[in-house]
Order: structure tokens, then C-alpha cells, then sequence
């Protein structure tokens, strides 16, 4: 009887046998009564709206954006090759034009999952939304990306891998930084010497609600996005900013998530985090498959909301107005910020510790781009860890310049003579990845 | 001996098929043909011949396939329904309007089955009082999460007992399964063939009786399982699309006890796929379709391919073309259009029709192909065996590309591979050899395809499913589906409720008519969660499924 407008594909994966640990927010039950839901409203039944199997994804999916210490399958589980996998089917469905949107509903999720993975951090061993966008480079005519990350915390690790690329718009909006995990994402963060105003941020104070997340999408998002013309949208479609999740101090609504849905037209919504299993993910779910599918979703109403109580003060519009200025600006002046920062320099610097919670693991981490209008840049990565692995990463950007990659062979062919006990390559353009054991452990 | 026979029959299109069975096998079998104006006669005249001179009182049951709640709702002859949906948070169920008599009445139960919005009985009473003017008397009632907390449903059933309706049908008891608006459908098919229902099988009893016939009646559902015609008075709509299923019981003695099958039935108009794992055959994960409804009613999973022995052969744009209709029977039996039937007199020695009839017709193909009437006639032959083969790689590629929710069974779920496939239906001994050479698979027809469908639904077993929900949080293990609710003191494992989904089951399928040596009880599903709050553990959430296997009974072999 119902019928979608957008054919909109829809990969399910609860991995109800998959957990970080039994109590873990990430456990078996995360996803169970969202299910419930689901199922009961009927809306893998309406026409077009098609569930999909979630394809298993490749090892070399991830090693085409990840450097794994030592590798990949020390890094992950079964789960994480399934939860990328279905962020990637739903990718190919909609490049093979079965769909006009999908949405990857998946465990475990990837957004705090930086370049170099040493171990979990923030919940995510992989980041699921990269490994989609490189594996549709990689197979499809796509150049410019826009990823906007709507979870309550910042995407620090979609940031990461993004920070040195001009064709990928990185966009967060989280709660700020001063307040919640992972305590960045403030808006001077604007990424590389190459890609400078392609990584914003946009933190908002907590007790923000539907109000202060739509003005962001209307004044902020959207017309970033008109400029930006990408080839496609991902929305990295986290729910911990729902005014009952447990971990967070946000007040978003199952209606205001439909409408930033409806909005901002994603292309691919992939699930991050979101841990009120009972009283928002059922509701704000359904509100998104709605909304993604152009089917009424005003029902979509959470037991105990109260609009009233919910509203953000003065206070806080203000203070999202005042960020929200600073982004456009820092938008607009991008390209004259980028030439002071890179003055003459020929190579430029960053050095970073991080953090890794879940794991208990302390990286030192220091990167080297060479500065390029042709491409994006070779790209240097030394990173250490208190694990007791020293690595070197060298990217070959996508759509490297001759010169840059002579540079990276050049920094991956040193290798040997410095203090690595392995070091990687990822040969984008060939869409090669090698690797050099240098030290026994 | 004693109480040693069977009877099972199977109404088709233009057959109703009968046999009788004993320990050795079927040992007699009647074909009348099918009035399809009088149902009724068709089904009383078969089973007065098939009992002609046998002593009834050694006539175990007779299981009854028909199609008439089928035709019912296929051509829309069935009273009006009327239905009360409780909806809450979500879909606004305004969008499941299935019949003009539909009311929504304000009230919400969640997904755990707590109570948020309490029931607006004064909605209730107004909608009762309006399709009591309006004459209606048998109403649907369906609340959202039914199946986790009833209580809205019979607190309706209440109310609208004070107003003199015949007969009431409720969500929760009709499937245990999630989904509203197959709930909805269900339940509504249920009321609107009820009557149709009731009054055909109690007068085939009665007239059985008048005839000194009494004999247990059974019927068959979708699912290839049988139950008791008493108690599918108040399940009606689980008669519906019994008849593929019919074929399908019919080839399971012809299978090997392991590995994966494919059952096709070749019809005159069309071709119904089926696919048996172990002698079992694959259901549908949620429930039969039929016409435009989605429903929770438990079915085998086929696949009916528009193209049969009758199917008409044209060339359109000068390619071949084959079916999806049937215009009338073969030319080969008085037909004015070319079928693959003539095809086959064309290339086989066919004794029983009017070959030259045949030949004349495939000529006519054979001219607008340019092409020797013998090699058009191979060229339909073969693309219509091509269609079939298609339609059952596109089927075995449905049940394998079914989603799954664990690890574990992404990684090494079982995937349906066939080597084999069994073929029943009139001119399923010619398909043998050709759909043989075409796909390599091991081919055979099922011995007496003729009457094989009458013998799946004389053998088949009782069968249905107990859905069983617990939460050791809210303390409560609950079937709503089998009236069962009880709370939880102390310590309640998974292996208890296992155990109580056996109990269900078994009690169940006593009351559908089975008896208890026959019964092998499987678990289907079965989902255990810790349910975990601000990292302490609460409770736990199990979910099992548990049905009686479909298959068929012991003790009579089936060829």
C-alpha cells in the first residue's frame, strides 16, 4: 500500500552476537529493539524500500585507507568486516542505480577510527564511512566527496583521514568539545596545508535542540554544500545527541533527526553511535528510514517528549548563531588562510598525541605533507605507540602528481633506515598497498 | 487393523483430485472435475466415490486442500469486515486502510510492551456503535505491539462484546510475529472469511454424516501442515494458497533425506517452484501474499512462474514469446492457440489428442520464425524449459540473499546449493530429459504426479508454531499468540524457556488435531540478550520460536 518516493536501500546489521564487551554501551542488545520497531512498522514491506544483505568488506578495502599496526586482522573482528561491508553495499547499490538513498543501519561503528588504528578507540576499530568512500573511488567516477557527521561527538577520525584532502568536504557537528569525548573539534580546526577549509567544524553547546541542530543545516551545512558541489553526500548518522542518551547533554528529537534527514539529502546515511537503546534509536530510526524514503514521518514521536520542555534557551540560539558565523567566514576566507599558513614552505609538520580509551593506548604521531597544487600531496606518517610499534605510513594521494609520487616512493624506500618496525605504502592510484617488515618483534 | 486410513484431496483449476491411502500407500484415487460454481458438490462427490464400499469407520482423517477461501478473496467475495486499529508513535495507520468500516482509536503500547498512551475507550464505543448501525458483524481488532502486551486488544474485545457482534478476531492471536500491517491484513482476512469458511466445511460434514461418512476432517494450510477443522474455525484465513503446498508434500517421499531440491509443479498456466532442504520444505520468512495483501499466515516459499503447458506461444517483435496467459487448453485438445503442449506432440509420440491439430499450430509459429515446423517446435520446448530453470535460480538466489542479524550467520549461514530437482504436474515427464541436459542437475518426476498433490495433503503432518517472549525484567514470559501469560519469580533461563515453547507447542498442535507420536517439535529461532542498564545486568530477553516440522506422517509409505 505504502510506497517510497526515493528507492531507498536499507542495510540492517545488529550483529546480535557482537560485543565489546557483555555491559559495553556496545553489546549484543544495542540495536534489538530498534529492530523490534522496525519489523513492526512494517517498513522493510513498503514498496521500495529494499533490504539489502550487507557484503563482507575486503581486506584491501581497508588497507586502501587505513595504516593497521601491525595489520589488519589484529585490529578488528569479523563484525567490523560486515559493518564496513554494509556501508559499502549500500554504496554500490546506489552507483549501480538500484536506490536514490541507502542507509547503512550497522554495528560496530567507525567515526573516531583516525588513519593510523593501533587498536579501538572511542567505541570504533575501522571507520565504515571512508572505507565506503574510497572503495567508490576506487570503482566509480567519484571525485568530491561532502561527509557530515551529525553524531554527538566529534568525528575525529573521519577528520583524520580527510585532513589533507581538497576534494573531500569533512563537516562535524557535535557537542562541544570542552564538554564531551573526545574534547576536539573546535572550529580553528580546518584541516591541511593543501585542504585548508575542507575539514569544519561546528561545536554546539550542550542543551541544544531540534532548533539549534536545523538553523546549523539551513545557515551553515547546506549552503557550504551548494558551494562545494560534491559528487555525493554521506551522512555519518550518529543518534547520542537524542535528549535521553545516557552519555550526552543534547536534546535532538526523532523529528528534528527526520528533518535534518529530509534537509540535508544524503545520499548514504551510516549509524555511529547513539546509546539510549530504548527511548531514542526505535524512534529516531524510523524517523530517518522515513524521512530518507520522502514518506510522512510526523507520527515518529518518542514516548515522554515534550517540545516545551525540550526548547533550547536564548542562550544557547545565540551562541549557535556566533559559531555558526565564524564557520562561514572561515569558509569564505579558506583559500587566503591556506597561502599564510603555508607561507614558502615546501614541506609542512604536525605533531599529535592520541589517545586510544577503549584500548588503553598512547600514540605519538607525527606527519609531513608535501605541499602541492597539483594534488592532494604525499603524505608522511610517523607513528609510535606505548604497544611498542613504531611505524612509517606513506600515502600516494588519489590523484597524485607525477612529483608526488616520486616523493613517496622516495620517504617509503628510506625506510629501512630508520627506526620502523614496518612500514607501509598505499599506492592510490595503482590501488596498491605495500608493505616492509623491518623488525622482527 | 483399525482407524488405518487416510484420505487426502486436492481441488486444482479444472481437477479435484482424491486418494486413498494405507500403510502400503495409496491404493485408490478418484478425479472429478471442478465445478467452480459449486464447490461444494465437487468436494462431496469426490469424497463419496473414493469411499464407495469402504468401511469409513477405518478412515483416520480426511485432509481437505481447497481453494475456497482463496477464490474468496481473489474475487472479492467476501461480507464486510470491520476493523479498530490502535497505532501510537509511528506509521499513522490511516495509511493500512484495508476496508471502508476502519476506525484508529487513540492508545500505545511500546516496543516492550509497556503501556504509554492509555486506550481511548470512549473511541471505542463510537466506532462499535457506528458499525453496528452499519450492519457489520464480524470485526478485526489490531493494536500496535500486540504480540508484547495484549491488553489493548482485549480490553476492545471487551467492550465490543456488550454490542451483539457475531464474532470478534484478535491481532495477538493470530501470529506471534512482528508487523503491524501484515497484522492488520491478516487479522481482516480472517473476519472477512470466516463465514464462507465455517458454513462449506460444516455442511461437507453434515452431508458426510447424512451419508453415514464421519469421518475427521482436516484441512491443509499454506505451510504444507495440517489442522483440525474445528479449530480452523477461528483461524479460517490459514486455508488460503494451500494448493501449491499440496504438490509440494507430494514430492518430499521422492526426495533424498539430505541435500537441497527443487520441486517444480508444471501447470497449464503456470509453473510453482518450490525448494526442499533435508525433505523440509522453506518457508516464507514472514508470510503468504495473496493479491494485493501481505499477510503473517505461515506458507511454504514459492514461486509461481507465468509460464505452464497452456501458456499461449505469439512472436512479438520476431522473438518468441511464452505465456504469462493461458487462452484456453492445447490445439492438440481443442485449443485456438499454440502452446508448448503442441510443442511437445510435435516432437514426442503423444497418443491421447489431436496431434495433426498440434502440428498445425506450431506451424503457424514455425512460418514466422522461418524455420522447420520441428525446430520451432525444439525452440519452444527449449525456451520454455529455460524460462522454468530461470525461475528457479531466481528463486534458490531470493532465499539465499535472505538477511541475517548475526555474525555468525553472515559468515556461515547455509546457502542453498541444488543438484537435484523433482517435477510433478500433467506433462512433467516430457521436461525431464531437457531440463536434465540444460542444467546438469539430476531430474526425475515424482511417481504419480498425477495424484501427487491429493497424496502431500493426505500425508501431511499437524503443524504449527509457538512464538514465546520473555523479560526477566518486567518479569514476564508471554505467547500471546496461545493466550499465555505468566509471570517470572526468581531465576528463569534460557533452557526454561525453551522448555515452556515446547510445552506451548505440543499443547498446540494436540488441539490442531495431531497426535503426539507424530510430533517432531523444532527450534526455529532463538535469540538470548543480557539486557544491560548503566552497566548493570537487569534481566534477559530471549525470543524463541518453535513449530512442529513440516513434513510428512509415519507410518504410510506415500508411493
Amino acid at each position: 500500500m505504502l510506497k517510497a518516493h526515493y528507492k531507498t536501500g536499507l542495510v540492517f546489521f545488529p550483529a546480535f552476537d557482537w560485543a565489546i564487551d557483555p555491559t559495553h554501551p556496545e553489546r549484543e542488545e544495542r540495536l534489538l529493539y530498534t529492530q523490534d520497531q522496525v519489523f513492526e512498522e512494517g517498513l522493510l514491506d513498503i514498496e521500495d524500500i529494499i533490504e539489502y544483505k550487507p557484503d563482507i568488506a575486503s581486506e584491501m578495502d581497508i588497507k586502501r585507507v587505513h595504516f593497521c599496526v601491525p595489520d589488519v586482522f589484529s585490529v578488528t573482528t569479523k563484525s567490523h568486516f560486515i559493518s564496513a561491508g554494509g556501508a559499502v553495499t549500500m554504496g554500490r547499490a546506489l552507483m549501480e542505480k538500484e536506490i536514490d538513498r541507502g542507509f547503512a543501519l550497522v554495528r560496530p561503528p567507525g567515526h573516531h577510527s583516525m588513519r593510523v588504528v593501533h587498536g579501538n578507540r572511542g567505541f570504533c576499530n575501522i571507520n565504515n564511512e571512508a572505507i565506503l568512500v574510497e572503495y567508490l573511488r576506487r570503482h566509480y567516477p567519484v571525485k568530491k566527496v561532502a561527509i557530515v557527521d551529525t553524531d554527538c561527538h566529534h568525528g575525529d577520525g573521519t577528520q583524520d583521514i580527510y585532513w589533507h584532502d581538497p576534494d573531500t568536504l569533512f563537516i562535524s557537528i557535535h557537542q562541544d568539545g570542552r564538554t564531551l569525548y573526545p574534547g576536539t573539534g573546535f572550529t580553528d580546526e580546518l584541516g591541511g596545508a593543501n585542504a585548508f577549509g575542507t575539514t569544519l567544524n561546528i561545536p554546539l553547546p550542550p542543551l541544544t535542540s531540534d532548533e539549534g541542530y536545523l538553523y546549523t543545516i539551513d545557515h551553515v551545512v547546506l549552503p557550504i554544500l551548494e558551494e562545494f558541489k560534491p559528487d555525493i553526500i554521506i551522512n555519518s548518522a550518529g543518534q547520542d545527541n537524542h535528549f535521553t542518551d545516557p552519555l550526552t547533554n543534547m536534546n535532538f528529537s526523532a523529528q528534528g533527526y527526520a528533518d535534518l534527514t529530509r534537509r540535508l539529502k544524503p545520499d548514504i546515511a551510516v549509524l555511529e553511535g547513539g546509546y539510549s537503546i530504548e527511548g531514542a534509536l526505535p524512534y529516531v530510526n524510523t524517523g530517518i528510514i522515513l524521512a530518507l524514503a520522502g514518506l510522512d514521518y510526523k507520527g515518529v514521536v518518542e514516548p515522554g517528549y515534550d517540545a516545551a520542555r525540550m526548547a533550547q534557551s536564548a542562550d544557547v540560539t545565540r551562541a549557535i548563531k556566533g559559531i555558526g558565523d565564524v564557520v562561514l567566514s572561515n569558509w569564505k576566507n579558506r583559500r587566503d588562510m591556506q597561502e599564510k599558513i603555508r607561507g614558502n614552505r615546501e614541506f609542512i609538520e604536525r605533531r599529535r598525541n592520541i589517545m586510544y580509551d577503549t584500548d588503553m593506548i598512547y600514540e605519538m604521531q607525527k606527519d609531513e605533507i608535501r605541499i602541492c597544487d597539483d594534488c592532494a600531496g604525499a603524505l608522511k606518517i610517523d607513528s609510535s605507540a606505548d604497544t611498542g610499534h613504531h611505524i612509517l605510513g606513506v600515502q600516494i594521494p588519489v590523484h597524485a602528481c607525477p612529483k608526488c609520487v616520486e616523493q613517496g616512493y622516495e620517504w617509503f624506500d628510506k625506510a629501512s633506515t630508520g627506526p620502523y618496525d614496518r612500514a607501509f605504502l598505499q599506492d592510490r592510484p595503482k590501488d596498491e598497498y605495500l608493505e616492509k617488515i623491518l623488525k622482527q618483534r | 487393523m483399525g482407524n488405518a486410513m487416510l484420505i487426502g484431496l486436492d481441488v486444482g483449476g479444472t481437477h479435484t483430485d482424491v486418494v486413498l491411502i494405507g500403510p502400503d500407500g495409496p491404493f485408490r484415487e478418484v478425479k472429478v472435475i471442478t465445478d467452480t460454481s459449486n464447490l461444494f458438490k465437487s468436494v462431496l462427490s469426490a469424497l463419496e466415490k473414493i469411499t464407495e464400499g469402504i468401511d469409513t469407520l477405518q478412515i483416520k482423517r480426511a485432509v481437505l486442500s481447497t481453494t475456497l477461501t482463496t477464490n474468496a478473496i481473489v474475487t472479492d467475495q467476501i461480507e464486510p469486515v470491520g476493523m479498530i486499529v490502535v497505532g501510537g508513535p509511528g506509521i499513522d495507520p490511516e495509511a493500512y486502510r484495508i476496508c471502508p468500516y476502519f476506525y484508529c482509536v487513540a492508545g500505545a503500547i511500546d516496543h516492550r510492551g509497556r503501556e504509554i498512551d492509555g486506550l481511548d475507550e470512549v473511541e471505542v464505543m463510537d466506532a462499535a456503535a457506528r458499525m453496528k448501525a452499519d450492519g457489520i458483524r464480524h470485526i478485526g481488532v489490531v493494536a500496535k505491539f500486540s504480540t508484547r502486551n495484549p491488553s489493548h486488544e482485549i480490553r476492545i474485545e471487551k467492550i465490543l462484546a456488550e454490542y451483539g457482534f457475531e464474532k470478534i478476531f484478535m491481532g495477538h492471536r493470530t501470529s506471534g510475529n512482528l508487523n503491524f500491517p501484515r497484522r492488520i491484513s491478516t487479522t481482516f482476512l480472517n473476519a472477512a472469511v470466516y463465514s464462507v469458511h465455517k458454513n462449506f466445511f460444516n455442511a461437507v460434514k453434515q452431508s458426510l454424516a447424512e451419508k453415514g461418512l464421519n469421518i475427521p476432517i482436516h484441512i491443509l494450510k499454506a505451510d504444507g501442515g495440517t489442522m483440525s477443522f474445528s479449530s480452523s474455525i477461528d483461524f479460517p484465513g490459514q486455508t488460503i494458497l494451500s494448493g501449491p503446498a499440496a504438490s509440494v508434500m507430494g514430492a518430499i517421499s521422492s526426495a533424498p533425506a539430505e541435500g537441497d531440491v527443487i520441486v517444480l509443479d508444471i501447470g497449464g498456466t503456470t509453473t510453482d517452484i518450490a525448494v526442499l532442504i533435508n525433505q523440509s520444505p522453506v518457508l516464507e520468512p514472514l508470510g503468504i501474499s495473496i493479491g494485493k495483501y501481505k499477510t503473517l499466515i505461515r506458507s511454504l516459499k514459492t514461486y509461481s512462474l507465468g509460464v505452464g503447458g497452456d501458456s499461449v506461444v505469439q512472436i512479438k517483435d520476431g522473438e518468441l514469446v511464452i505465456g504469462p496467459y493461458r487462452k484456453g487448453p492445447a490445439m492438440a485438445y481443442g485449443g485456438s492457440s499454440p502452446t508448448p503442449t503442441d510443442a511437445l506432440f510435435v516432437l514426442e509420440h503423444i497418443d491421447d489428442g489431436d496431434a495433426e491439430a498440434a502440428r498445425k499450430g506450431i506451424q503457424l509459429i514455425a512460418d514466422q520464425l522461418g524455420l522447420r515446423v520441428e525446430y520451432a517446435a525444439e525452440r519452444i520446448f527449449e525456451k520454455t524449459c529455460n524460462m522454468i530453470l530461470e525461475g528457479a535460480a531466481h528463486l534458490v538466489r531470493d532465499i539465499n540473499s535472505k538477511p541475517v542479524y548475526t555474525v555468525h550467520e553472515l559468515l556461515e549461514g547455509y546457502t542453498v546449493v541444488p543438484a537435484r530437482i523433482l517435477v510433478l504436474g500433467g506433462p512433467a515427464k516430457y521436461f525431464v530429459s531437457h531440463l536434465k541436459k540444460i542444467s546438469g542437475y539430476s531430474v526425475e518426476t515424482v511417481p504419480r504426479w498425477g495424484v501427487a498433490n491429493a497424496i502431500g495433503a493426505g500425508l501431511a503432518r499437524t503443524t504449527c508454531e509457538v512464538n514465546l517472549f520473555v523479560d526477566t525484567e518486567k518479569g514476564v514470559v508471554l505467547a500471546p499468540e496461545e493466550n499465555y501469560t505468566k509471570a517470572i519469580r526468581g531465576a528463569y533461563s534460557y533452557a526454561d524457556a525453551e522448555e515452556t515453547a515446547f510445552e506451548l507447542v505440543r499443547k498446540k498442535a494436540a488441539k490442531n488435531g495431531a497426535e503426539s507420536e507424530n510430533l517432531q517439535i523444532e527450534i526455529i529461532e532463538s535469540l538470548s540478550f543480557n539486557m544491560v542498564r548503566g552497566f548493570r545486568t537487569t534481566g534477559k530477553n530471549i525470543r524463541i520460536r518453535a513449530q512442529v516440522k513440516p513434513g510428512l506422517i509415519e507410518g504410510y509409505k506415500a508411493l
